[in-house]
């Protein structure tokens, strides 16, 4: 009886909440092409229509929002790529030191830190350096990016440490004790096999930074307006189709790439249980 | 020799990500704090230095608890900040009882189609967190795609006012935040090993008994790594309520930032963020535990 | 002086020398000592087992020697050379792991090659010596497998191969077979045996199997709480066990308390409260008379008689309370009269015979006064 019960709870919730989730999504993506300018009165005799998006191109404000967005998204994927490594690694591989807690805490601490908090204190921190050294000389690209490595970072290194957790300390001893140096073990042995980990990471921290709106409205100078900026500036004065076709175009993107990956993902999966059953006669 | 080059090596490891972490995201919080005790000023920046100096000398030190004085006695962020701890941990339970089905459904499903499930949770995860705040405005607006479908099939005869409601808050805080709640748990759930149900049940546990007294307390990890992923930085959230949220309550985010940016008081501004990171430093601890043994467990 | 150089260019080492010397090495990890004051010598081309139970510091000694982990207290010499500054790749030492390690994004060829590649050598010779020892460790044609697509008796040969194809001075196997099935682990143990006899080096091999042990080992060091207990020929461990842990650890014994009444230079007689006649043991024994003592006998040392035999010593009534039939032999379980219970084995030796003693038959035990040992630790 309660077994029938759960068999039907489940699947139901389920069931609402993906409906949840993309239902919103699915909705914009219809409006973006509807020619009525009152977002929410589908005009079907003009309808579907591309104009939001031609609009959208001839738009100079989120074009150069976009163009500078996309570029810190660049630079702090790469910079949190490789910080993000490192830090993993650490995690990962380095056992106990000296600093082990308090390394911890400041690589896992930005993964949940309310982002006012962090955009607050960073901007702080840029305006004390600016008086002290001179240095960042005021707000744009650069202290964008060091905002969004420092807490996209905590991202690459969560992944590639459990990307790494699953595979055996014993692989890079065993490269040692085969006559490897330390830099040799990680180029040839620890770097291919974290691979995958780095590559994600990336991604994501890509995303992040070109997600970010609440830490850019802090660390941002006047004319460093980021493709959130703007769209939170439009949205907040009330919904305009022009976005709606904006963010059609971002979901579609993300969408496409997710599919590819989990696409490849498979045939990678699949290549690899036929190559399990061919192990598994040769006793 | 080979041992000195080791340890420097091991060195630079790990003091390139520490030293950014010490100066990018620890020491802003010292000069947070520093800020909080000083004055509001009319300059750039504008606040009035703690120290004074004079001939390589301290001459003064001006610190300014009033600050803080001022967050105690204005009802304003006192409520502000009650309400934001109240819609956190409202939005974390209702995080957790959708979130929980969502888990356990996917973690039981075949391998194939879990996959599949699982990529669907974690595409919202991936597109534009403010656009997916924004679609909710386009369906909860008084002439929006909700009231519009009411409306025509003759529900109501007057718009509902959605927008602008905690409704809405709860709405946005939960559709944003759902896939931190899922995940975790998922993790979790995934990892539980299915002939512990088969055991319960061979004991005589109906399918209830066995998830209330094998699934539910195996996953109590799953579900507080989710719970202060949901609640910690909602308690900080700047942009759903702005966008969906009342105009006659404002959450301490909003606060922070109209301190900072409409009112220019960043000493006031720094204060609000010193004590919102008091109140979160016991769930941010608790978290890095759980991290902590998660990895080590590993 | 890389690996290669070491096995080709030492001259036959004199008998002083050993291959292995561990001086009086401790090794703590913060209140734990993992392993303690342990001093032992490996000889040349020698099969040397450490056998113990899990966290006896097996593991953490091989580690040591291979230099991943650095001892607290002591020094390791290999070939008199001490290791204390020497990284783990630099030494003349090969270690073959027990998840066997094998590079999951490499081709049993590059995997075996790896190490080769260390030592800066022409391509063509590296090609040559990975052909040679894949071939010997009969593995041609899976030279572009990757590991995954190979069974685990195939991984387990492309370790070995990896591990000896630089030559080591020494090789390190940590549980070399525990990953196997119990059919292909016996035929793997001829096999390895083989290989080193072919290749002559030299093999420490930590187990916690004692049977993987007596087929190895030439010799078999048995530790226990971090310390080494006895260092013997497996024959001696197993005969003449030292200590107490020792004779209880290998094979199964009855082991008795009892109290030295006779003590001379080549005989002790030993009082067991628990056996109804006194326990004659044909060997001294070094303790004060009167001294606690135990007494161990094998279980397939005592035979079983329908009939009492004529002897005064190493005797005792009882009845058969359980048999179990294991094929090639059979346990028989023993009660006596004071309660205690006895293991006696008696091999099958014909087809066709029935138990010859049933549960319930009472009996008699005997076993010869070269039978049992006696010992104080």
């Amino acid at each position: 009886m309660s077994h029938a019960r759960r068999s039907v709870l489940v699947p139901s919730v389920m069931a609402f909440g993906f409906a949840f989730l993309y239902v919103p999504i699915l909705a914009m993506i219809g409006y973006s092409f509807n020619n009525s300018r009152l977002v929410t009165v589908w005009d079907s005799a003009n309808s579907p229509t591309l104009k939001w998006y031609s609009a959208l191109w001839r738009n100079q404000q989120v074009l150069d929002a976009a163009w500078l967005s996309f570029r810190i998204a660049l630079l702090n994927a790469t910079g949190a790529a490789i910080l993000g490594t490192l830090a993993g690694l650490v995690l990962a591989r380095f056992g106990r030191f000296r600093g082990r807690t308090l390394f911890t805490a400041l690589t896992t601490a930005p993964l949940v830190m309310p982002e006012v908090i962090t955009g607050l204190s960073l901007l702080l921190l840029f305006v004390a350096m600016e008086q002290t050294i001179g240095w960042p000389a005021g707000r744009g690209v650069t202290t964008l990016t060091i905002a969004h490595i420092t807490f996209s970072l905590s991202y690459v290194a969560v992944i590639v440490q459990s990307r790494l957790a699953g595979f055996d300390l014993s692989l890079e001893e065993a490269a040692m004790d085969l006559g490897a140096r330390p830099v040799t073990v990680f180029l040839r042995i620890t770097l291919p096999l974290i691979a995958p980990a780095i590559v994600s990471g990336w991604l994501l921290a890509f995303t992040l930074s070109w997600d970010d709106l609440v830490i850019s409205q802090f660390v941002a100078g006047p004319g460093s307006s980021t493709l959130p900026m703007v769209i939170f500036s439009k949205v907040r004065l009330g919904v305009t189709p022009d976005i709606n076709a904006l963010a059609t175009l971002m979901v579609l993107t993300v969408a496409v790439g997710v599919v590819i990956a989990t696409v490849l993902l498979r045939r990678q999966e699949r290549r690899r249980e036929r190559d399990l059953r061919l192990a598994a006669g040769a006793d | 020799m080979a041992a000195r080059g080791l340890r420097l090596g091991r060195l630079l490891v790990i003091g390139v990500p520490m030293g950014w972490l010490l100066l990018f995201f620890l020491a802003p919080f010292l000069i947070d704090f520093k800020i909080s005790l000083s004055e509001v000023r009319l300059a750039i920046p504008p606040y009035a230095p703690l120290l004074e100096w004079a001939d390589g000398k301290l001459v003064a030190l001006h610190l300014h608890l009033t600050n803080y004085r001022y967050l105690f006695t204005d009802s304003l962020y006192v409520s502000a900040y009650g309400y934001s701890l109240k819609v956190a941990a409202v939005s974390t339970v209702l995080c957790l009882l959708l979130g929980y089905p969502m888990a356990l459904g996917i973690a039981r499903a075949e391998p194939a189609r879990r996959n599949l499930l699982l990529m669907l949770v974690i595409l919202p995860f991936w597109t534009s967190f403010l656009l997916r705040v924004y679609a909710w405005m386009g369906l909860l607006r008084n002439n929006g795609l909700i009231n519009n479908l009411l409306l025509w099939a003759g529900v109501i005869d007057t718009p509902i006012q959605m927008m602008q409601t905690d409704f809405a808050v709860y709405l946005g805080i939960v559709y944003s935040y759902l896939p931190f709640m899922i995940l975790p748990l998922y993790t979790n759930l995934e990892k539980h090993d299915g002939t512990l149900l088969e055991a319960a049940a061979d004991l005589g546990a109906k399918p209830l008994a066995a998830f209330l007294r094998v699934t539910l307390p195996l996953s109590v990890p799953g579900i507080l790594a989710g719970a202060l992923l949901v609640f910690i930085p909602v308690v900080g959230e700047y942009v759903i309520p702005t966008l969906l949220g009342r105009p006659d309550q404002l959450m301490i985010g909003r606060v922070l930032s109209d301190e900072f940016f409409a009112n220019r008081d960043w000493p006031v501004a720094s204060a609000v963020a010193m004590l919102m990171l008091l109140l979160l430093v016991a769930p941010i601890v608790a978290f890095q535990r759980l991290q902590n043994n998660a990895s080590e467990a590993r | 002086m890389t690996a290669a150089d070491n096995g080709a260019a030492i001259a036959p080492l004199s008998a002083a020398q050993p291959c292995v010397r561990i001086e009086g090495v401790t090794k703590r990890f913060g209140e734990f000592t993992a392993v303690d004051d342990v001093s032992l010598d490996i000889q040349e081309g020698e099969i040397f087992c450490l056998l113990g139970g899990s966290g006896c510091g097996k593991t953490t000694l091989l580690r040591m020697l291979a230099g991943f982990e650095q001892p607290t207290a002591g020094r390791i010499l290999i070939d008199g050379q001490d290791m204390a500054d020497i990284a783990p790749y630099e030494r003349p030492v090969n270690m073959m792991f027990q998840s066997y390690a094998l590079f999951p994004h490499m081709t049993v060829q590059a995997n075996v090659a790896f190490g080769l590649e260390q030592e800066k050598l022409p391509k063509t010779q590296i090609a040559q010596r990975v052909e040679a020892m894949l071939s010997l460790v009969r593995l041609d044609g899976m030279a572009q497998r990757k590991p995954h697509q190979l069974s685990g008796g195939q991984r387990q040969r492309v370790a070995l191969a990896r591990s000896l194809v630089k030559r080591p001075r020494l090789l390190l196997l940590d549980e070399p077979l525990g990953a196997l099935d119990r059919k292909l682990r016996e035929h793997t143990q001829f096999e390895l045996l083989g290989l080193q006899k072919q290749l002559g080096v030299t093999f420490v091999v930590v187990t916690h199997d004692q049977e993987e042990a007596m087929t190895l080992a030439n010799r078999i060091g048995v530790m226990d709480r971090g310390r080494i207990v006895q260092v013997g020929s497996p024959r001696d461990i197993y005969e003449y066990p030292s200590t107490r842990f020792v004779a209880d650890f290998i094979g199964s014994v009855n082991l008795f308390e009892g109290r030295l009444t006779e003590d001379e230079a080549d005989y002790v007689r030993v009082a067991c409260p628990e056996l109804p006649a006194p326990v004659l043991v044909d060997h001294g024994v070094s303790a004060a008379p009167e001294a606690t003592v135990w007494v161990a006998i094998r279980p397939e040392k005592i035979q079983l008689l329908r009939e009492r035999p004529e002897a005064a010593d190493n005797l005792a009534q009882g009845t058969v309370r359980d048999v179990a039939y294991m094929g090639d032999m059979s346990i028989y379980l023993v009660v006596l009269p004071g309660g205690r219970e006895l293991r006696v084995t008696r091999a099958n030796l014909q087809r066709k015979e029935e138990e010859v003693f049933q549960s319930g038959d009472a009996v008699w035990l005997v076993w010869d006064a070269a039978s049992p040992v006696v010992g104080t630790g």
